[in-house]
């Protein structure tokens, strides 16, 4: 090998290198300006909402997509004065407050009318805190954001915890 | 509550076709550090070079598909620096191989695979980071435990002079390594209980807010036991590691400067301690200082390995000597400690600096992914884990290049060594579940509801 080869070897691979390091920050700085308006999403949404807003037609069952074996079936109260009541997740989105309208209603002095909601999107579950007055939490984190849940999450409202069960 | 996500400002794309594209210049940069290897060491290009390249371009397919698949929208860049600088090691470890006689490139190349199969494993295991704090204490306790047992008298081995290795059956690891991954997970999730009583309870004295001993005890107790034993190990990188990692921790979940100044001034006494009471600390203080002097040196007490790293560096110049045209093996322990030195010797400053910003960006995308999480936890945890790579970078390379005194800590991804490189690979996979959860967009639940005549009249609008 001569020992020119051997240069140009070493100078086109420190070029490589370089490349990949400029790319790699390229892609960073177009993550950074580069995102996407929320309102763009709106249009593959539709479908779903024409489909959820169509009042009465038994659209809902073909909703979910397929279950997955493992994934929740149940919203329970597992503590409080209503623990016991079982809402099946079929029901989503599924309310939880002191109003008559709330899938379940709990009979407690720190949860607000609307409280807070269950929905699924997508295979995953999210509970979401509806501007209540005492606040929705996961563990001792005041949740402010639509959140996911997983099988077991406690979710405190009040005095009352709900989990998600198979 | 549709109003909340739009307040967001923009939604995260997922850019995944940017993440292969920057895999395939990933796969260049492996792959053709392997040919110039062969072409600078031997004059050919190596006959196998067909196969070693499928099988990186294997794994870093098999990585991009998990990712592809189970975190969709996961940070684009981590992986594939993450693959570049893996895939460099790997030829200079090949590079030094010749030297040497040995064949550790090979070895490397099976950690690797076992890397991405714990990366795959961890990315599919652990949909949700946030079900790691719940086992705040168990990985608390599991930390110590497995930093205990390279004291044990079976399975604990001794290799050179360091007794932090554990032998079961033909497997060598550092259980350290995995520690320091479960201490970031009971530092994320005690702090992110406590980080309001420790913020905000408790008095001042001088200048400084003390928290209450009930809020601090318990996560100090559990961090002074952990720095303890690296401490009677002599393992100072991994105690220095240790310590900035509380120390950092601590300061993002309090918000308080205060901190630093307090950890500052604990490791200046702890470093003069260390100084007058052990000799080692001594040997490292003056060979840092004074490396010529101590040249010639006993062994142990040499500053021999550092100097010819200097040397190296010094002759590899601006753009290195080339591959095999430098002589990277005359320093000691070249393919782990000191593979930055390699580096600058056979391709010069120009890849050094190269290597750092790929670092930078490591630790850039974990600040990142801590900054735009949704959950304290998340938050918390990629701070820590992106201070594992920036506190290693620093300690190993400003060791190296002599900006600070030698402590052994490995390269991430570079160096050779297994427990440190597949515990890598299993950092960067909890890092890019936390990135998908975090710039996963947030439901449009609102839409999913029937839309409700009375509602309007009571929605309580959030700005």
């Amino acid at each position: 090998m001569s020992e020119l080869t051997l240069f140009l070897i070493r100078i086109a691979y420190l070029a490589i290198l370089w490349i990949f390091v400029l790319s790699a920050i390229s892609v960073v700085r177009s993550d950074m300006f580069g995102a996407r308006a929320p309102s763009a999403p709106a249009p593959e949404k539709r479908p779903r909402s024409q489909k959820a807003s169509k009042p009465g037609k038994p659209g809902k069952p073909a909703k979910p997509p397929k279950q997955r074996r493992g994934s929740p079936t149940q919203l329970a109260v597992t503590e409080g004065s209503n623990s016991g009541i079982v809402v099946p997740l079929a029901e989503a989105p599924i309310l939880i407050g002191r109003g008559t309208d709330a899938a379940i209603r709990l009979d407690d002095d720190y949860v607000s009318t609307r409280h807070a909601r269950v929905a699924q999107s997508g295979d995953q579950w999210f509970v979401e805190d509806l501007g209540s007055t005492n606040g929705t939490y996961i563990g001792s984190v005041r949740i402010t954001q639509p959140t996911t849940i997983t099988l077991g999450t406690q979710v405190r409202i009040g005095k009352t915890i709900l989990e998600l069960k198979k | 509550m549709a109003e909340s996500s739009s307040l967001l400002g923009f939604v995260h794309r997922r850019r995944r076709g940017a993440e292969l594209f920057l895999l395939v210049l990933a796969l260049a940069v492996g792959l053709g550090g392997y040919v110039a290897v062969g072409i600078g060491v031997e004059g050919t290009v190596p006959a196998d070079y067909v196969g070693y390249g499928l099988w990186l371009a294997g794994l870093m397919v098999a990585a991009h598909v998990a990712v592809r698949l189970v975190a969709p929208y996961a940070d684009p860049v981590l992986l594939p620096v993450v693959a570049a600088l893996n895939g460099l090691g790997l030829a200079v470890i090949q590079r030094l191989d010749f030297d040497l006689d040995t064949a550790l490139a090979r070895r490397q190349l099976g950690w690797m695979t076992i890397g991405v199969v714990l990366f795959v494993v961890t990315l599919v295991a652990i949909r949700d980071h946030r079900v790691l704090s719940r086992f705040t204490y168990t990985s608390g306790l599991a930390a110590i435990v497995l930093l205990i047992t390279p004291q044990l008298p079976i399975i604990g081995n001794e290799v050179n002079g360091a007794r932090i290795w554990v032998q079961v059956g033909p497997i060598n690891f550092q259980p350290g390594e995995i520690a320091k991954v479960l201490l970031v997970i009971t530092f994320a999730g005690y702090l992110q209980l406590h980080r309001d009583a420790l913020a905000l309870a408790g008095r001042r004295v001088l200048f400084v807010d003390l928290p209450r001993g009930r809020d601090l005890g318990p996560i100090l107790g559990m961090w002074a036991v952990s720095l303890g034993i690296l401490v009677v190990q002599r393992d100072l990188g991994s105690s220095l590691l240790f310590f900035g990692l509380f120390l950092v921790m601590l300061y993002v979940s309090t918000e308080r400067p205060g901190w630093l100044v307090v950890g500052g001034g604990l490791f200046v006494v702890g470093a003069f301690l260390g100084y007058q009471a052990f000799g080692h600390v001594q040997t490292r203080f003056n060979t840092w200082l004074h490396p010529f002097d101590y040249y010639d040196g006993d062994l142990g007490a040499n500053s021999y390995q550092l100097v010819e790293g200097m040397f190296g560096m010094a002759w590899g110049g601006l753009i290195g000597r080339g591959f095999g045209q430098g002589d990277p093996t005359r320093i000691p322990e070249v393919e782990s400690d000191f593979i930055m030195a390699a580096i600058g010797e056979e391709l010069g400053l120009t890849a050094v600096l190269a290597v750092l910003v790929l670092y930078g960006l490591i630790v850039e995308r974990a600040l990142r992914a801590a900054l735009i999480s949704r959950d304290d936890f998340g938050k918390l945890m990629a701070v820590g884990l992106g201070t594992i790579f920036a506190l290693q970078v620093f300690v190993v390379i400003g060791g190296v290049t002599r900006l600070i005194p030698l402590t052994g800590l490995t390269t991430s991804f570079l160096s050779y060594g297994g427990s440190s490189l597949v515990m890598s690979w299993v950092i960067v996979a909890l890092l890019l579940r936390i990135s998908d959860q975090a710039r996963r967009p947030l439901p449009d639940l609102a839409q999913v509801e029937e839309p409700d005549a009375d509602e309007e009249s009571t929605q309580v609008i959030k700005l």
